[in-house]
């Protein structure tokens, strides 16, 4: 609706129509959007965008080792860059903030890979060799063939090739 | 204690109408077009599918890629502003039963999320109790509303189809789209198994109508508002022309909570609370018109207590809150094999399927007494938050690009191409049925909860019956039939008995009527058949609310239809000074 001419039809002169001009969503003060949006955006979700990106939810190894598992699921092609180009670890570091259900089963995910790696190759999955990454991936990335002893490392990579293959598609 | 008193709008209005949905901005159209002073009250912030964009973005320009949110539920591009729950505005169940309730607060509510499905209903569909003995026949036929059917599809525009069906009256239609490649396999099926496919219904401008509004230029995403308005919703088809006129006032961000009543029963106004600045206010008409949606304008009613109301207003019948029915729903999909790996192209096309399916089938020979229609979807849109999940699903069970069959899930180079590979071959259809309206089906206050605002809050009671579940059943048998017919493979969607053939939640389809139903009798219903009250007379109520039963069809062109019918009353009315 064209804002002026609500603004116009309203104006009839009213106490009461006065008063409920001064208070349209609008006229308050927006509060600071973190990025400029170029969607529409309410009031109460720019609260929560701004909320959301002020908090900080992995750690600077737990962000290593994502980085790492993107680029293995979504690597660059003839045809496109790879996962860490399209800032994938950016989207997911957003999207369990964003969506808690995802928070547990990816924090634990993690830990459950490095300590099945310190185990296995005595370093962390990060800290292994590119072939120990990959044996290791081997093992957690074949949900069919996986071993049943295994499936705890099948759901986490499920859901990191997920959501690795949903931000990278969108960029 | 702060300052706390009631403030009073100067102006008095002929008309106050209390939302701005398919209901009240019909009637806010219709009356503002005839010179009449109307006042629309509207609970949530304004808004312009022009200014407010959504449309054409990219699916990066959204943090979460398009995904859901507590305040947008259909997702960061959807126009709808609101979903299941709104923050400090609960509802509440009775006896453990399930109800949800979709709500939308803002400038042409629900219509800013909806298909565009624009349904007559048919004559079979007021008359429902004289066919099989269930529910109540409608006080007005077919005939009735059929004018207003006319006018509505030239005022706002609907494509589709010539086909002289029984219960499926044509529209005055623009042409429909074609079929896309998925869609034309759904046809070849629905031929072998003689379910009819025909054009779909849509309430999208194939063709231009009016100077004000552009016709469609086929981006597939009317779901986010359109900014050359080329679909219908009401803030863009209806209040805005509305305003035009100079009649009407819009007050955004006004939570109603009473009808206003004189000591002789007749309404005077609306009393609201100012969601800005939480201050109480009241405004005074000749006419009250309720079309907040039919759970929110029995609550109103409800809520509206006096002496000589002790029920509630226009609650002498006891009836409002009762008979709501919701559509059913059940869902199901798959892959089709000879779709993947074809040829990129754009196949987008209107916001919603090209083709749809009427019921087709004689209840008298089905162990269920009402049908329903099938809604189909698929093919390559825009990806967004979702897209590529459970790809070892599907990348294990077909021959990959170069024919060899691979190990389920997998990464790297060649988990990559399978996204690709595998783009644009999925499908799915939904199945949308009318549920029989009963009395034991209700929303009612709830006696101990109230709102942010203190308004008492609905509480509901609501059970399928066994003759809704047989029918989800039907569906379900129907929906896998055509896939395999067509060649695919089911991937979603199978269900049995035990969680009663996937049948939605009451509420989960956004079709709820019932709860003000219409009727000769006031012993029986709550508005006679032109809308009013009958135990106020300067007292409408326009939205689902009326519905003596849903149909197998999406409701919004006939609420359309009756407001309109109901303006012109007023219209008529307010000359005679009969109100």
């Amino acid at each position: 609706m064209d804002r002026r001419k609500y603004l116009k039809t309203l104006a009839v002169g009213s106490l009461g129509a006065s008063a409920l001009i001064a208070c349209e969503p609008g006229t308050k003060e927006t509060p600071k959007a973190p990025a400029s949006f170029t969607i529409d955006r309410t009031k109460e979700e720019l609260i929560r965008e701004a909320k959301l990106v002020s908090e900080t939810f992995f750690d600077e190894h737990e962000m290593k080792t994502i980085s790492i598992l993107t680029d293995i699921i979504i690597p660059k092609d003839g045809t496109s860059g790879s996962a860490t180009d399209a800032k994938v670890p950016d989207f997911i570091e957003f999207i369990v903030k964003d969506m808690p259900r995802h928070q547990t089963p990816m924090r634990g995910g993690l830990k459950w890979l490095d300590i099945h790696c310190l185990k296995r190759f005595n370093a962390d999955f990060a800290s292994c060799s590119s072939s120990q990454q990959i044996e290791m991936v081997d093992n957690i990335a074949y949900p069919e063939k996986a071993k049943p002893e295994l499936q705890q490392g099948v759901a986490f990579f499920n859901l990191m090739r997920d959501l690795t293959a949903c931000g990278f598609f969108h960029q | 204690m702060p300052d706390f008193q009631i403030k009073k709008t100067a102006k008095d209005y002929d008309v106050c109408i209390v939302g701005s949905g398919a209901g009240g901005g019909m009637a806010a159209y219709v009356l503002a077009n005839a010179g009449i002073k109307v006042v629309l009250l509207e609970a949530g912030p304004l808004y312009d599918p022009a200014k407010n964009v959504t449309q054409l973005k990219w699916p990066w320009e959204s943090p979460r890629r398009g995904a859901s949110t507590p305040l947008r539920h259909f997702g960061d591009f959807d126009a709808a502003y609101g979903g299941w729950e709104l923050d400090g505005e609960p509802y509440t169940h009775k006896d453990g039963t399930k109800f949800d309730w979709f709500r939308s607060r803002m400038l042409g509510g629900r219509t800013n999320h909806w298909g565009r499905i624009s349904l007559r209903f048919g004559p079979k569909d007021f008359k429902r109790r004289s066919i099989d003995g269930l529910g109540d026949d409608w006080p007005i036929s077919y005939e009735d509303v059929a004018p207003y059917y006319d006018k509505i599809d030239q005022l706002i525009g609907v494509f589709g189809s010539k086909e002289n069906l029984p219960n499926d009256p044509d529209s005055i239609f623009l042409p429909p789209p074609k079929p896309r490649l998925h869609e034309l396999f759904i046809k070849e099926a629905g031929g072998k198994l003689n379910i009819p496919v025909i054009p779909s219904r849509l309430s999208i401008l194939t063709k231009p109508i009016n100077k004000d509004r552009g016709a469609c230029f086929y981006c597939s995403q009317c779901n986010r508002g359109c900014t050359v308005y080329g679909d219908f919703s009401s803030s863009s088809v209806l209040v805005k022309p509305a305003l035009n006129t100079g009649n009407v006032d819009v007050i955004p961000n006004a939570m109603a909570r009473e009808v206003i009543t004189d000591t002789q029963g007749k309404a005077t106004g609306i009393s609201f609370v100012n969601k800005d600045d939480m201050q109480e206010y009241t405004v005074n008409a000749k006419v009250v018109m309720l079309a907040a949606s039919a759970c929110e304008s029995a609550r109103l009613l409800l809520n509206s207590k006096s002496s000589l109301f002790p029920n509630g207003l226009g609650n002498s019948s006891g009836v409002v809150g009762k008979y709501l029915h919701d559509s059913t729903g059940a869902s199901m999909g798959g892959i089709l094999p000879k779709l993947i790996g074809r040829k990129r192209y754009n196949e987008d096309g209107v916001g919603g399927m090209h083709v749809y399916t009427p019921w087709w089938l004689d209840n008298k020979k089905l162990d269920f007494a009402r049908g329903y229609h099938i809604e189909y979807y698929g093919g390559m849109g825009m990806p967004g938050y979702g897209f590529g999940f459970g790809m070892q699903g599907t990348n294990g069970k077909y021959p990959g690009r170069d024919g060899t069959q691979k190990e389920a899930g997998g990464y790297g180079a060649s988990l990559k191409d399978d996204y690709r590979y595998f783009y644009g071959a999925t499908f799915g259809m939904s199945g949308r049925g009318e549920a029989i309206a009963r009395e034991d089906n209700y929303c009612e206050i709830d006696p101990t909860t109230v709102d942010k605002f203190g308004i008492p809050v609905l509480r509901f009671h609501y059970k399928w019956s066994d003759q809704e579940v047989k029918q989800a059943k039907h569906m379900k048998e129907t929906f896998a039939e055509i896939i395999d017919t067509m060649g695919g493979v089911v991937t979603w969607g199978k269900s049995s008995a035990e969680n009663d053939y996937g049948l939605e939640a009451p509420g989960r389809i956004i079709h709820e009527v019932g709860t003000t139903r219409m009727g000769s009798d006031p012993k029986k219903s709550v508005v006679n058949k032109f809308n009013q009250a009958h135990d106020c007379k300067n007292l409408f109520v326009v939205d689902g609310g009326p519905f003596v039963s849903q149909a197998d069809k999406n409701p919004t062109w006939t609420i359309l239809a009756l407001s309109m019918r109901a303006s012109e009353f007023i219209i008529d009315e307010l000359k005679k000074q009969n109100i």
